[in-house]
């Protein structure tokens, strides 16, 4: 085994663990090493050549590889070290094992920061009957295979699920000469940013059908078409409305998985809800010295926020691995009424300017977000929609010293 | 005429109703801010957005280099554009900005590079 030592070790160079590192090394640490499975940095920015990155970030409208170009090169600018085409395979203590073509890497790190990602829910997780041909691919894998490898993945499309990939592939797919039929979602409101539903459906006369799902793919070497249903107020499908729509391609768009099989290794809590792990408002887990960061943590909507958030992992990671990082108690973040989770799931007290990001747990119209700890109003904000596709967050300008932050959201 | 828009200069979604002929414009309502005006104004006469697509690269350890428009162009020019795209080769290296096909149909936009990558084996 390689034997190497480093103060910051970052799990990951896609957007998260790029601006993890390159606030490292703001921050003062002496060498970061950023492991990464694939051949460049990017992550899957690499495979979003759609635009709508950038613009709480930088202002600007960029396309995804533009977004991570800044990122890759001020990384590089900073001295930030990359292992390319490296996969990080076991945690134990302070060491990281790592393999790649020059063999296996023990690097000994002073934190680490996880910044894995996430991966696509799959068509077994969801169980469609069927039988099995080709043509049914999860959205972000007809990405790749489009935008990267040039393939022609279909002429006729069904899409499941209203989320971001799957709107976002309806219109790269209608712009290669495909017809999209429908995009058929269970829910009765979008998954995803009401943007793409715009500029990827409207724009291309694509229906979505809400409340809709999936019963069956038919064909047998090849799709050839599909049956679709409404479902009542239960999610059941109701038979007897059902009907075809033929096609030789389905792209299923039905959620994201965190990425934590790494994080497990590492002995670090995992919440239930967010499938990532629980942070404190340095972003560290549970596990004293490793942090973590980006979709790895909690599926985002906007990388502009994944950013933001991994600047701070990056920098409080370099400074645990200085012996800087001043650990006062926490106070427990308590998702309330009308409050899917919040990350992070507890705050420092004492710590100033913490941004609590989190979901509603249904869309509503006129919202009012506010923040209290031990009756004291903290932060509050009206929001003229509240959608559990777009993330919001609050402002906390300093953590009490005692207590607990409730997080609510109310119709008005 | 009218037509129905959704605002999608903030997060809000405004639902903004615009009545008008050609380029001239009777009524705008239901926009939250002045910015919806502004969008539905454009919406409403000549809807525009930035194309991205991805162009046959070679010499490179990818296959396809992704490019956009360096400005929006109109939407009822998209599908020509990709034509145009579409038929064309690109040879690393290639740096993100790079022009890969100045002035797409005389529009006065530039289809740019929106990555920068060598040549295989750099």
């Amino acid at each position: 085994m390689k034997q190497q030592n480093c103060d910051v070790l970052i799990v990951g160079a896609g957007p998260a663990g790029l601006s993890a590192a390159c606030a490292a090394k703001d921050a003062g640490a002496s060498r970061v090493i950023v492991l990464e499975r694939d051949k460049r940095p990017g992550g899957i920015l690499q495979q979003c050549i759609h635009p709508g990155f950038g613009l709480k970030y930088f202002g600007e409208e960029l396309t995804g590889p533009e977004y991570a170009e800044r990122f890759i090169v001020q990384a590089k600018e900073k001295g930030v070290e990359f292992m390319m085409g490296t996969m990080a395979i076991d945690f134990r203590e302070n060491v990281c094992v790592a393999v790649n073509g020059d063999g296996v890497h023990a690097i000994t790190f002073g934190a680490a920061v996880l910044a894995m990602g996430c991966r696509e829910r799959t068509r077994a997780n969801l169980v469609i009957p069927g039988s099995r041909p080709a043509g049914i691919y999860t959205a972000g894998s007809a990405q790749r295979l489009i935008n990267i490898y040039g393939r022609n993945v279909g002429k006729k499309v069904v899409i499941l699920g209203s989320g971001d990939i799957g709107m976002i592939m309806a219109r790269r797919m209608s712009l290669e000469g495909a017809k999209v039929e429908a995009v058929v979602e269970l829910m009765p409101y979008l998954a995803g940013l009401t943007r793409n539903r715009v500029q990827c459906l409207d724009d291309f006369g694509i229906p979505l059908l809400l409340s809709h799902t999936i019963t069956e793919i038919r064909g047998v070497d090849r799709v050839e078409g599909v049956t679709v249903a409404p479902v009542d107020e239960n999610k059941c499908p109701i038979a007897d409305q059902a009907f075809d729509i033929e096609c030789d391609t389905v792209l299923l768009s039905v959620g994201l998985i965190p990425e934590n099989e790494l994080s497990k290794k590492a002995g670090v809590a995992l919440s239930g809800i967010t499938k990532g792990a629980n942070v404190d408002s340095f972003m560290q887990t549970e596990t004293p010295g490793i942090f973590a960061c980006g979709n790895v943590l909690h599926v985002n909507d906007l990388v502009d926020n994944v950013s933001r958030e991994s600047e701070l992992a990056g920098r409080n990671a370099a400074l645990y691995a200085a012996g800087k990082l001043e650990m006062k108690d926490t106070l427990k973040v308590v998702a309330s009424d009308g409050i899917r989770y919040v990350c992070p799931q507890t705050a420092r007290c004492g710590q100033k300017d913490v941004k609590l990001f989190f979901r509603v747990t249904a869309p509503m119209g006129v919202t009012e977000l506010t923040a209290t700890c031990n009756g004291v109003q903290l932060a509050r904000r009206k929001i003229q929609r509240g959608n559990p596709g777009e993330m919001e967050f609050l402002l906390i300008p300093e953590v009490p010293a005692a207590g607990e932050i409730i997080v609510t959201a109310t119709e008005k | 005429m009218t037509k129905e828009i959704i605002c999608t200069v903030c997060p809000t979604g405004c639902r903004i109703t615009v009545e008008g002929e050609g380029t001239q414009i009777t009524s705008i309502t239901g926009n939250g801010c002045k910015r919806g005006i502004r969008y539905a104004t454009d919406e409403f006469i000549l809807p525009k957005r930035i194309l991205t697509c991805s162009v046959k690269l070679e010499g490179a350890d990818r296959g396809m280099l992704p490019v956009r428009s360096a400005h929006p162009v109109p939407f009822d020019k998209v599908f020509d554009c990709m034509k145009v795209i579409k038929a064309t080769t690109v040879s690393a290296p290639v740096a993100v900005g790079d022009v890969i096909v100045g002035d797409i149909l005389g529009l006065g936009v530039d289809m740019v590079s929106a990555m920068s990558i060598e040549k295989a084996g750099e």
